[in-house]
């Protein structure tokens, strides 16, 4: 599903579990954002998301706003969630 | 299972080839065999990176097409070849047994179903989008789960269907199961319809009615995941239902 290095096609939030993972203890693609632009509601794994290298950047499908960005750098990892009002994350068992 | 698949960091693990076999003309499945693998969901996936001698590095991401348990403990990818990629021509035609490739996953735990769901369930997959839809399909019948299944295949021609003699073999053994498929480039001899694309007749005498709430799976190429979702929404299914996953051409 990724693909880095280029202008790929859009893919959509599941293919950002991987990267997410590294960050967090918990899937975020299964978290309800609420996009700051629209205040449209879903799960992560909804959003549009580009992988062009060196970041991801997944957008709302409703209004097409920037939700999360993730970029990576050789020894840390930049998380933009200047669009994203909150997420709600299912805990485990739930 | 779902507590070993979603906790603890993610590390990359080193995965040997203990088998591959061809599924159509263009995809193989790899067999492998990964250390301490945790177990994983139907329609999760896992990430590969490949790293050439120079340190070049790709990664891409591939749907998981074994159920878990698996008794031989093996976890199962099914890689369709594009032929200008970077990534899956050497899965499908260089890599072989013994080889070792790196892993990380399994990942994503929002297409994935649940065997403690009791909902029927509709699987519309698009060509390859049809690997995590398998993986759902093979553990229902691990489970020995009772919930009806309904799957929608769209395939360009009879050559390119994956697993056509285990679906075959399922729709016979597995009660409950059954499978239509859509040709979209070229039908078997004496098809009923000429090759069309997946569309709302098929939907609506393949899948379930809206009022029996079925869990909706749709994947495969993004134009096709639109196309499905779509058709589902408009015979009156629960967007909330639908769950979606779109691979953009995976290279």
């Amino acid at each position: 599903m990724t693909q880095p290095g280029h202008r790929g096609p859009m893919l959509d939030g599941n293919s950002m579990a991987g990267d997410l993972r590294e960050i967090f203890a918990v899937d975020v693609t299964a978290a309800r954002y609420m996009c700051a632009g629209c205040t449209h509601t879903d799960a992560v794994a909804t959003l549009m998301v580009w992988h062009q290298s060196p970041g991801l950047v997944a957008r709302c499908p409703n209004c097409d706003d920037v939700v999360i960005r993730v970029v990576r750098a050789p020894d840390r990892v930049y998380l933009d969630l200047r669009g994203s009002v909150r997420l709600e994350v299912p805990l485990e068992g739930s | 299972m779902a507590r070993t698949a979603v906790s603890g960091r993610l590390i990359w693990r080193a995965a040997t080839i203990a088998e591959a076999r061809w599924e159509s003309p263009t995809a193989r499945t790899l067999v492998l065999d990964v250390p301490d693998w945790p177990g994983h969901l139907p329609g999760q996936h896992v990430d590969v990176r490949l790293t050439a001698e120079d340190g070049y590095s790709a990664q891409r991401s591939y749907s998981i097409a074994s159920a878990w348990p698996e008794p031989g403990g093996k976890v199962e990818l099914t890689v369709q070849r594009l032929d200008d990629g970077e990534v899956s021509p050497y899965l499908t035609d260089t890599v072989q047994a013994g080889d070792q490739i790196e892993l990380r996953g399994p990942v994503g735990g929002w297409f994935v179903w649940r065997e403690k769901s009791t909902a029927p369930v509709v699987l519309l997959g698009g060509g390859s989008g049809v690997v995590p839809l398998m993986a759902m399909v093979r553990a229902r019948a691990i489970a020995g789960s009772k919930q009806p299944f309904r799957l929608i295949y769209s395939v360009r021609t009879p050559e390119d269907v994956l697993y056509a003699d285990e679906l075959r073999r399922r729709v016979r053994d597995d009660a409950g199961l059954d499978v239509h498929y859509v040709y979209t480039r070229k039908t078997p001899d004496n098809w009923p319809s000429a090759p069309k694309r997946i569309d709302v007749a098929a939907v609506n005498t393949y899948g379930w009615p809206p009022d029996f709430t079925p869990d909706c799976f749709v994947c495969g190429p993004t134009t096709f995941v639109e196309t499905a979702a779509d058709i589902l929404v408009a015979l009156g299914h629960d967007p909330r239902r639908i769950r979606t996953e779109r691979f953009g051409g995976t290279s």
